[in-house]
């Protein structure tokens, strides 16, 4: 008899009782009719919570505060999909500091650990935890980009942001990888303080576009 | 096992590994209560997450609701199982994924490290996962020539100096920042010698240690906090980014699960995903989730495996009166509000799983009959603290009392009742030492009542008194004990009680 073979006919012999379990009962709040400006407001508060930094801004603002959050960087990565005129202001005197990654062609783990930054859009937001959700489209790139980098500014169209998870889930593919970021990595392993920036991005930077 | 067949009642099978506790509790516990600095590096850390715990739950107006979603679901999944897992297995492996069943630990490790030489590697990188460490991987591992480095921050504390976990979520939480220091200045090569026991920075020399290990790993080894029965969708919690790495670098992933890690689907995420990081951490959100469906081209490992572990878990769904235990989510909740646990921490328990649930965990997946786990069942004050705070609404007291009275059947048919009078007696000794401990057990009573059917008759008392109740039954005991009455009616001592709380 095969492992599986036995280890279902353990859990047929363990059953025998015929265990019958009531339905599951989803009492639990599942829709919310916070108005969008609340939900902005609601996200931003969490999102600070957890030492990130968020900018709220017109969509016509959006390039601009992109180049101000990369100012810094001596380099950064953006996933093949990603809006150019988004990139407009990073990039006053050519693309010498931008890095595409691209299916085919993607940068090493060693290309992507020396890159300052990473620039990526969002899939859905959740403002009552704080919760930004990449699902690897064009937009937001396959998983590693927006990891090795220590800096991650990372754009949330005001249209995707959600107040309670199970508005939340309905919107996320499962099947394709997915990443809920809830502040810049951190640990709370020592003394059960937390403690901000430990193997993910150090520095998170959060852009709310409204009109987006 | 090969005479076992398909559809025949066979008889439970338990579960071996770091699940079999050296010494008996009340003599740990009495070893473990003389280390003072534990103590107080425990006492400060439950109290801080308590009250973290205590904010966030009390922010959402449906904790309740979502708790008995929570349990309704887990009932659910123990119920249809066979289903669950099939249906798991046929999606998982429609999209790449590569699953291996696994009996015992023994198996589970010799499939493990077998993966790992087919890579042609000697170093595996590992994201924390209790099912690894209640098989003893890393050990058996290191037999073979494999080295597994931990990259968890607590982890990576205990792996460093050379001890064992005490607390599920928080493996250090006996250890304080002083300690800690200590041990990377000891063993982490190439350490800045000046390391101070700022947090801060104990966690950025964690990050310098492990950065290589990362980028270069070809194998890593993850556990699985939830499996998506209709999807083949596995997840990973986690906060320091070290599980992303993991997850993510590697060319070959291999995640070992406990067979009852499954739920039914994607709607489930969203009760589980409220439940576990207000529980566990105190946060509103862990810092980062994973979820992975197979193989993804061009994104994560293309190598995916699965190892579906019983190990006794079986053993534990046949006991009816305990299978609950398997609901468990590893959230830790119940041992920071427990009072036994603060006070002799993880290591009494001498099993992977400490504190409240491993007290029921532990004998349920080894038997009761394993020599000293049957003293574990009574490394409680049964005051219900647990209870109140599992977000599946584990019933540990009354599982505890279910398991005291298996464990003196048992030892009757044996003539072995002298060794549990002996533990009676050391447990008389602990409450009797002072008036607290004796007010905590106490606070055992109500739970009597819930013995007692309707007709307020104790038809089966726990422990040595069982065979008293074989052939009688007994009133049940008042609702309130003299002790707790007496403080109710004398305001004074109540006054010297409460501050201890
Ligand atoms: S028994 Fe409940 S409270 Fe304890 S770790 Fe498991 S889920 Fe959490």
């Amino acid at each position: 008899m095969s492992a599986k073979e036995e280890i279902l006919s353990r859990i047929t012999s363990a059953l025998r009782d015929a265990p019958t379990a009531e339905p599951i009962p989803r009492e639990y709040r599942t829709t919310s009719d916070m108005p969008q400006a609340e939900l902005v407001t609601l996200l931003v508060d969490r999102l600070e919570d957890y030492k990130a930094h968020v900018d709220v801004v017109d969509s016509a603002q959006l390039s601009a505060t992109i180049a101000e959050r990369l100012k810094g960087a001596t380099s950064f990565v953006v996933p093949h999909g990603i809006d150019e005129a988004w990139l407009a202001d990073a990039m006053p005197n050519g693309d010498a500091r931008r890095r595409i990654d691209v299916p085919g062609a993607v940068l090493s783990v060693t290309e992507l650990d020396n890159t300052d930054a990473v620039l990526t859009s969002s899939a859905v937001s959740i403002a009552e935890s704080g919760t930004i959700v990449l699902d690897g489209s064009g937009d937001q790139g396959r998983r590693a980009i927006s990891l090795v980098p220590d800096h991650h500014v990372c754009v949330v169209p005001m249209s995707t942001i959600v107040r309670l998870l199970p508005e939340a889930l309905p919107r996320m593919d499962i099947t394709r990888p997915l990443t809920w970021i809830s502040g810049p990595s951190a640990t709370s392993d020592i003394e059960l303080e937390r403690v901000e920036g430990v193997h993910g991005p150090r520095q998170l930077d959060v852009i709310i576009v409204k009109g987006l | 096992m090969s005479n076992v067949f398909m559809g025949m009642p066979s008889l439970p099978v338990f579960g071996d590994g770091n699940l079999h506790i050296d010494e008996p509790f009340p003599a740990a516990a009495h070893r473990e209560l003389g280390n003072t600095q534990m103590r107080a590096n425990l006492r400060h850390a439950t109290h801080t997450i308590r009250d973290k715990r205590l904010k966030v739950v009390g922010e959402l107006p449906d904790w309740e609701e979502l708790r008995d979603a929570g349990a309704a679901t887990k009932n659910q999944v123990m119920a249809n199982l066979p289903a669950l897992l099939e249906e798991f297995e046929k999606n998982f492996t429609a999209r790449g994924g590569i699953i291996h069943w696994a009996r015992d630990a023994d198996e589970a490790n010799r499939i493990v490290s077998d993966l790992i030489k087919e890579q042609d590697t000697d170093e595996v990188v590992k994201v924390k996962s209790m099912a690894t460490q209640e098989i003893g991987l890393n050990e058996y591992l290191e037999e073979q020539g494999i080295s597994a480095f931990e990259t968890d921050l607590a982890e990576l504390i205990v792996q460093l100096g050379h001890d064992k976990p005490s607390h599920i979520l928080v493996p250090a939480i006996h250890k304080n920042r002083t300690e800690v220091r200590d041990i990377f200045l000891a063993e982490m090569p190439n350490v800045d010698p000046n390391l101070t026991d700022e947090p801060r920075l104990l966690a950025m020399a964690a990050r310098e240690h492990l950065r290589r290990k990362f980028l270069s790993a070809k194998v890593a080894v993850s556990g699985a906090n939830f499996a998506l029965a209709d999807s083949g969708t596995l997840a990973v919690v986690e906060s320091e980014g070290n599980g992303r790495m993991c997850l993510t670098l590697p060319e070959t992933l291999i995640t070992v699960m406990g067979i009852e890690k499954l739920l039914p689907g994607k709607e489930d995420l969203e009760v589980f995903m409220q439940l576990l990081p207000r529980s566990s951490t105190g946060e509103r959100m862990n810092p980062y989730t994973s979820l992975w469906t197979g193989v993804t081209e061009g994104d994560g490992p293309q190598n995916v495996h699965l190892v579906m572990l019983d190990n006794g878990r079986t053993a534990a769904l046949a006991d009816k009166y305990g299978r609950t235990a398997l609901n468990c989510i590893r959230c830790s909740a119940c041992m920071n509000v427990c009072p036994v646990y603060e006070r002799t921490g993880g290591h009494a328990y001498g099993s992977t799983y400490p504190g409240p649930i491993g007290a029921i965990l532990t004998p349920l997946l080894t038997g009761i009959k394993s020599e000293e786990n049957s003293s574990l069942p009574y490394a409680s004050s049964l005051c219900g603290a647990c209870y109140d705070a599992c977000p599946v609404k584990i019933n540990i007291p009354e599982i505890l009392v279910h398991l005291r009275g298996e464990d003196v059947d048992s030892k009757r048919g044996e003539n072995k009742l002298p060794s549990q009078m002996d533990l009676m007696m050391k447990g008389a000794q602990w409450a009797f030492s002072s008036g607290k401990n004796l007010g905590l057990l106490e606070k055992g009573l109500p739970l009597g009542k819930l013995a007692a059917g309707r007709d307020k008759k104790i038809k089966r008392l726990p422990g040595i008194a069982a065979g008293w109740t074989q052939s009688r039954d007994i009133p049940a005991p008042p609702a309130q004990s003299f002790r707790d009455w007496w403080k109710k009616d004398h305001r004074p001592a109540a006054a010297t009680t409460e501050q201890e709380k």
